[in-house]
């Protein structure tokens, strides 16, 4: 059994009128990566909130290392660094200055603190303008600055609220870059919340999809996919150069076939089980110069779509 | 000895602690912003240029004045620098400068502590520390006290200093005791008004909001406060056309009500500390008649007389400013941070 880092169990926030987060579990392993997906407004960052005892539930109780997040929040944040979407530094002082003050508001003493301080503003390949006013600095810069502002406290649990948002793709990628580093090198748990299905999927051991306060499923991207899909049924995709009517007739007699489509430019053929070189040999066999033989696999996005889709039709 | 050194040794280790809780490094930060900050700086110009401008008047006319004086024994000459207006009038005291500039130095410092954290992000991100959270509010109103502090005291002494040079008189320790008294009533003054504008901080999201709150409740106390109480108390008074023939206990009685109205007022509990501080010759606050008066000695007060009579004073104002702070603290500590 591997050791639980986050646990959520069965909460539930209501803000007036409507549930922000209703009766979630959830659990998150020591060092993994965990990615929270979902639409705006789905109440994610509420759910990183509480985890952070930064917001009480109003029912239900959230454990992170063992420790009760809402009642002993101070020991909780010692943990865990929390990097939220829109991360904001005092403007008029410098990169240096405000990780400085991060680092002795955690207890450390001044030379401490400018050490690490030093340490990690390289580690984000930052340490060029570790003396510039934060004022000037880029959206990814701050970005950037702001994952070594989680780090002065050394956590053992780092939070991240979209952490993506509004930087350019190749910003995201050194960030992602730095994040998985993180992950491998230090052992730390991450757990991420965003609405970037493409990134997340980089660089997650696990994700949960999150829509309208509920988590309608999670585990690793191939369990969701196989979740998703009818086990039994499996998609390939076929271009053909001399199709005629007669290929579908013929095809859809064969007994693995399911069934068949065609979207104007390939055909998305359904069978039953798992390919042994059937399909190839059935086109090859028939005279068909076959183009293209492609098995379609669903990528989150395809997930990503079904799951919302499900949660706008609750609406 | 060895207990003494013990002793030491534990004050030695609870000063570090202080120097290295996250109160007082919040604290401090909050101080740096201030000083290093142009509001500050336009607002300590402002207070210096009219206060430097009502001490030139005072000190040109303070010659007059002890010549004026035929009791030596109350002279008082350093009390009256602070209260003597210009010849003809031209240039307000240095106590109407501070009683009217204070309150927006308070409201200046205050009005937007925390709505301007929660606008830039900061303030999540401090949250997100391991600090009790109201080390945050705690720290922006001592932040903010201690600057107030420091430059009222600096400017009285200043005064002091500066009367020292040009009159060549050292003043007495009453004087000094009476000039301290009313620095520490002047940070207590402006501190109700900051914890004021934190309050309003704190309720509005618009920091341009929350300081239109503020010096709107400064104006309508230092303005219309006034005329509102008068007009109640004109009508109040039973029937204006017998006013002639009212007797003086009715005159007192309404003079009583105007008096009991306006203390509702902290500008005017202020005013009331200044002159019995500085102007020792008052004997009493509010309305007494002959009959009080006859037999009295027409002497100045001493500290502890003084003392007494402002008593209730400071601790209304006291009072006032704890309470806004009170309820700024309970809003903080409850409130979601998402909206």
């Amino acid at each position: 059994m591997e050791e639980k880092m986050i646990q959520l169990k069965n909460i539930t926030k209501q803000y007036k009128e409507n549930k922000a987060v209703n009766h979630l579990n959830l659990s998150i392993n020591k060092g993994e990566v965990f990615g929270l997906l979902g639409p705006n407004g789905a109440g994610k960052s509420t759910t990183i909130y509480m985890i952070l005892g930064l917001t009480e539930p109003t029912e239900g109780e959230v454990y992170v290392d063992g420790i009760h997040a809402t009642n002993k929040p101070i020991e909780v944040k010692q943990r865990v660094g929390f990097l939220p979407d829109n991360v904001g530094f005092y403007e008029d002082m410098t990169g240096i200055e405000n990780l400085i003050l991060t680092g002795k508001l955690n207890g450390l003493t001044n030379a401490e603190a400018e050490k690490r301080a030093m340490h990690w503003l390289e580690q984000v390949r930052m340490n060029h303008a570790s003396a510039k006013k934060v004022g000037e600095y880029s959206r990814g810069m701050k970005q950037r600055l702001g994952l070594a502002d989680i780090l002065m406290k050394n956590p053992e649990v780092v939070i991240m609220d979209e952490p993506t948002l509004g930087i350019d793709p190749k910003g995201i990628h050194e960030l992602l870059d730095l994040i998985k580093n993180l992950s491998e090198e230090h052992g730390l748990t991450i757990l991420l919340s965003s609405h970037q299905l493409h990134q997340v999927q980089q660089i997650c051991d696990r994700v949960g999809i999150f829509v309208k306060g509920e988590l309608l499923a999670y585990g690793d991207i191939e369990e969701l996919q196989r979740k998703l899909l009818d086990e039994t049924s499996i998609l390939y995709k076929v271009i053909v150069k001399n199709d005629n009517h007669q290929l579908v007739e013929r095809l859809s007699m064969e007994s693995y076939v399911d069934s068949i489509d065609w979207d104007g430019e390939a055909y998305h053929v359904k069978v039953n089980r798992e390919d042994g070189g059937e399909l190839a040999r059935f086109f090859v066999s028939n005279q068909y110069d076959l183009l293209t033989l492609q098995r379609l696999s669903y990528g989150l996005d395809d997930i990503y779509q079904r799951y919302f889709q499900g949660g706008e039709m609750g609406d | 000895m060895i207990e003494a050194i013990k002793n030491k040794e534990r004050w030695y280790k609870k000063a570090q602690q202080f120097v290295n809780s996250s109160l007082w490094i919040l604290t401090r930060k909050e101080i740096t912003d201030h000083i290093k900050s142009y509001r500050f700086n336009i607002l300590m110009v402002i207070i210096l240029l009219t206060c430097v401008a009502s001490l030139y008047t005072a000190f040109s006319s303070i010659r007059d004045v002890a010549s004026n004086l035929e009791n030596n024994q109350s002279l008082f000459l350093y009390l009256r620098v602070f209260t003597i207006t210009g010849e003809n009038g031209t240039l307000p005291s240095f106590v109407t400068f501070i009683s009217f500039l204070g309150p927006l130095l308070g409201i200046s410092l205050g009005f937007d502590a925390i709505n301007s954290e929660r606008n830039k992000n900061t303030l999540l991100r401090i949250m997100s520390q391991p600090i009790p959270r109201d080390y945050i509010i705690l720290s922006k109103f001592l932040g903010s006290l201690a600057v107030i502090a420091g430059f009222i005291f600096s400017l009285g002494f200043l005064v002091v200093g500066i009367g020292i040079i040009s009159m060549g008189i050292p003043p007495t320790f009453g004087e000094i005791i009476r000039i301290v008294t009313y620095l520490v009533m002047i940070i207590i003054y402006v501190g109700f008004w900051l914890s004021l504008s934190i309050l309003f901080s704190i309720r509005f999201k618009q920091a341009a909001t929350s300081a239109l709150a503020g010096i709107a409740i400064w104006l309508f106390f230092s303005i219309f406060y006034s005329i509102i109480v008068n007009l109640i108390v004109n009508a109040s008074v039973p029937n204006q056309l017998f006013q002639a023939a009212s007797t003086t206990s009715v005159q007192a009685e309404s003079q009583q009500l105007l008096t009991s109205l306006m203390r509702f007022s902290p500008n005017y509990l202020f005013s009331e500390i200044t002159t019995i501080l500085l102007i020792p010759n008052f004997r009493t606050l509010g309305p007494i008649s002959m009959e009080q008066l006859a037999g009295s000695v027409s002497a100045p007060l001493d500290l502890a007389q003084s003392f007494t009579i402002i008593w209730p004073q400071v601790i209304g104002i006291l009072s006032a400013g704890i309470i806004c702070f009170a309820i700024s603290y309970f809003i903080f500590l409850f409130q979601e941070i998402r909206s």
